[in-house]
């Protein structure tokens, strides 16, 4: 497996908020990746920082450096959208669009200028089926997204999010929103993607990061406590801390 | 010295399970007086509802029954398809100020959507915070200007401003009082715009840029469509203050009855007409009825707008 991701002496600061601290580690292409640690530890911020999507909070500021299959995304050349669409996320909350479900994965795609018919239904059913949504909704892509369940929805969040055929997917506590049996599905998938793509996954939930990911990190205070293989990290952790954690005692 | 009301500690069940009981230790009979006070409000509540409602028929009922006369000497295919308004000569067409008032609306409309939504998207999406919190009140004030100032406006720098531009002798008509309504109804689309606008959820947004989007497409595919209904709404309430305006639009549209089918041709609409004519009629006259049949009708234009009002609200509210 070789490294697609590549994170150098990062830091980041929300106004004078110290968020990350010298985080430094290497991402590996289609595995999946567990950010674990307490709340406000810095793992969704990471997260945040590969698709730029902290740009928009005012106050951000970033040392270091990310490179995203040997190219610095926050270089001047890099264009932010196309990383956006090469680096797909789906978030804590279901967010689908009030469109259609056809409209809602049809979305991406529509951005980037593919405007044929055929091209478009041949996008939404690969996506739909990739994501194990199309079974429960092809004969009715045209009902509204917000009627589906919460766990379909944030399979029909996945399913939009492929359709404009990333290399990396972000979940950001995809699950936590989530009834268990949806929670499994989810996890399901995420096991059948990691063959096609990148994966990194920020979780509250240590038993999700212990049964889906290969590697796992966790974060203390915004640095990198551990990294390591998530089974070596579960059953004999290095630090400490990490012991402290995952066995209960805090967080 | 304050003290705490005597009953303030109950030591055992029985004492509270009595002190439960209406009226227990006290000279009034507390259930009585309770039940007594509820009943009045009841009733005074009821007695507002009630006088609101009357009010409204009362209007509608003495603006109907005096304008209904109108079709004693004029048959109502005349009030509504002539455009011949001769009061003079008995002739009492009011199709000349029924199509101004829709031509004028929906000029208004034409002009003022389109600016409001992307006065109320800067306002929402693009200003800086600072300039915000200045724009927002300054909106809001522009919107309780008394409409004779809008038109004071109109008459002593717009219709001199549109003589010169365009080189016709007059300026007023059609165009001119469409401007100053845009002028008047642009805070009231753009605030209510801007407000449905910022209640589309964060999370639409994230998704959108998530996907690669520009703030432009964000703004265009997901919050315009997400803000639909309140965006409706604004409309319509523009629309309805646009319909039943009448100073700025007298002062500006040249109050001549004739067809407005030319941009600067001074003409008339409902409103305007009914407030030139009605302090000189004689009382008892088709005249003064076919005034009041034209209040009539706008009140009814107005009404029906409300009801859509409500029904693009509902709609809203089920999506």
């Amino acid at each position: 497996m070789g490294t697609l991701i590549d994170i150098q002496s990062l830091n980041l600061y929300y106004g004078t908020f110290h968020a990350l601290k010298d985080v430094s580690m290497d991402i590996p292409e289609k595995a999946i990746t567990a950010f674990i640690g307490p709340s406000g530890c810095g793992k969704s911020t990471l997260l945040r920082t590969l698709n730029r999507m902290n740009d928009m909070i005012p106050g951000t500021r970033i040392e270091g450096q990310i490179a995203v299959g040997g190219t610095d995304i926050y270089s001047r050349e890099v264009d932010v959208e196309t990383l956006r669409k090469k680096v797909g996320m789906v978030f804590q909350q279901p967010n689908p669009f009030p469109k259609s479900i056809y409209d809602n994965v049809a979305y991406g795609p529509r951005l980037h200028g593919i405007r044929s018919k055929g091209k478009l239904d041949e996008i939404v059913e690969t996506s739909l089926r990739s994501a194990a949504l199309w079974g429960e909704v092809k004969d009715h892509l045209k009902r509204s997204a917000l009627s589906l369940s919460g766990g379909q929805q944030q399979r029909l969040c996945i399913a939009r999010a492929l359709a404009v055929n990333p290399d990396i997917l972000l979940m950001d506590e995809a699950t936590s929103a989530l009834d268990p049996i949806s929670t499994l599905k989810i996890e399901e998938l995420a096991q059948d993607l990691k063959d096609r793509y990148t994966i990194v996954m920020v979780t509250h939930n240590m038993h999700q990061a212990a049964r889906v990911s290969n590697q796992t990190v966790f974060f203390l205070n915004g640095e990198v406590v551990e990294y390591s293989d998530t089974e070596k990290l579960f059953s004999n952790p290095r630090d400490q801390r990490t012991e402290d954690y995952i066995s209960g005692r805090f967080g | 010295m304050l003290e705490a009301p005597s009953s303030s500690v109950i030591n055992n069940g029985v004492e509270l399970g009595s002190s439960l009981k209406s009226g227990s230790g006290k000279a009034f009979d507390r259930k009585k007086r309770l039940s007594l006070y509820n009943k009045t409000f009841k009733v005074i509540c009821i007695a507002s509802a009630v006088f609101v409602c009357l009010i409204l028929f009362t209007i509608l009922f003495f603006m109907g029954r005096t304008g209904i006369l109108t079709f004693d000497t004029v048959s109502p295919l005349t009030f509504f398809f002539s455009s011949e308004w001769a009061p003079e000569n008995d002739q009492y067409g009011a199709f000349i100020f029924i199509f101004g008032t829709f031509a004028l609306t929906f000029l208004t409309m034409l002009i003022s959507v389109p600016l409001s939504v992307i006065i109320a998207v800067f306002l929402a999406e693009i200003t800086p915070s600072w300039l915000k919190t200045m724009l927002r009140p300054v909106m809001d004030l522009l919107v309780g200007i008394p409409s004779v100032v809008y038109g004071f406006l109109g008459m002593t720098i717009l219709i001199p401003m549109l003589r010169d531009l365009t080189g016709t002798s007059m300026g007023d008509g059609l165009l001119a009082a469409a401007i100053v309504l845009t002028i008047m109804v642009l805070p009231t689309i753009s605030r209510i715009t801007d407000d449905a606008i910022v209640a589309v959820p964060k999370k639409y947004r994230d998704a959108s840029y998530a996907l690669g989007a520009t703030r432009f497409q964000t703004i265009v595919k997901v919050v315009l469509p997400a803000a639909k209904s309140g965006i409706m709404y604004a409309v319509i309430l523009g629309m309805g203050r646009a319909i039943g305006e009448t100073m700025a639009v007298v002062m500006v549209i040249g109050n001549t009855p004739q067809i407005a089918d030319e941009l600067f041709k001074p003409t008339s609409v409902l409103t305007s007409n009914i407030v030139m004519q009605i302090s000189n009629v004689p009382f008892d006259s088709s005249w003064n009825y076919a005034l009041y049949m034209m209040g009539f009708l706008l009140l009814v234009i107005s009404l029906l707008m409300i009801v859509l009002v409500r029904l693009v609200q509902r709609k809203g509210v089920k999506s």
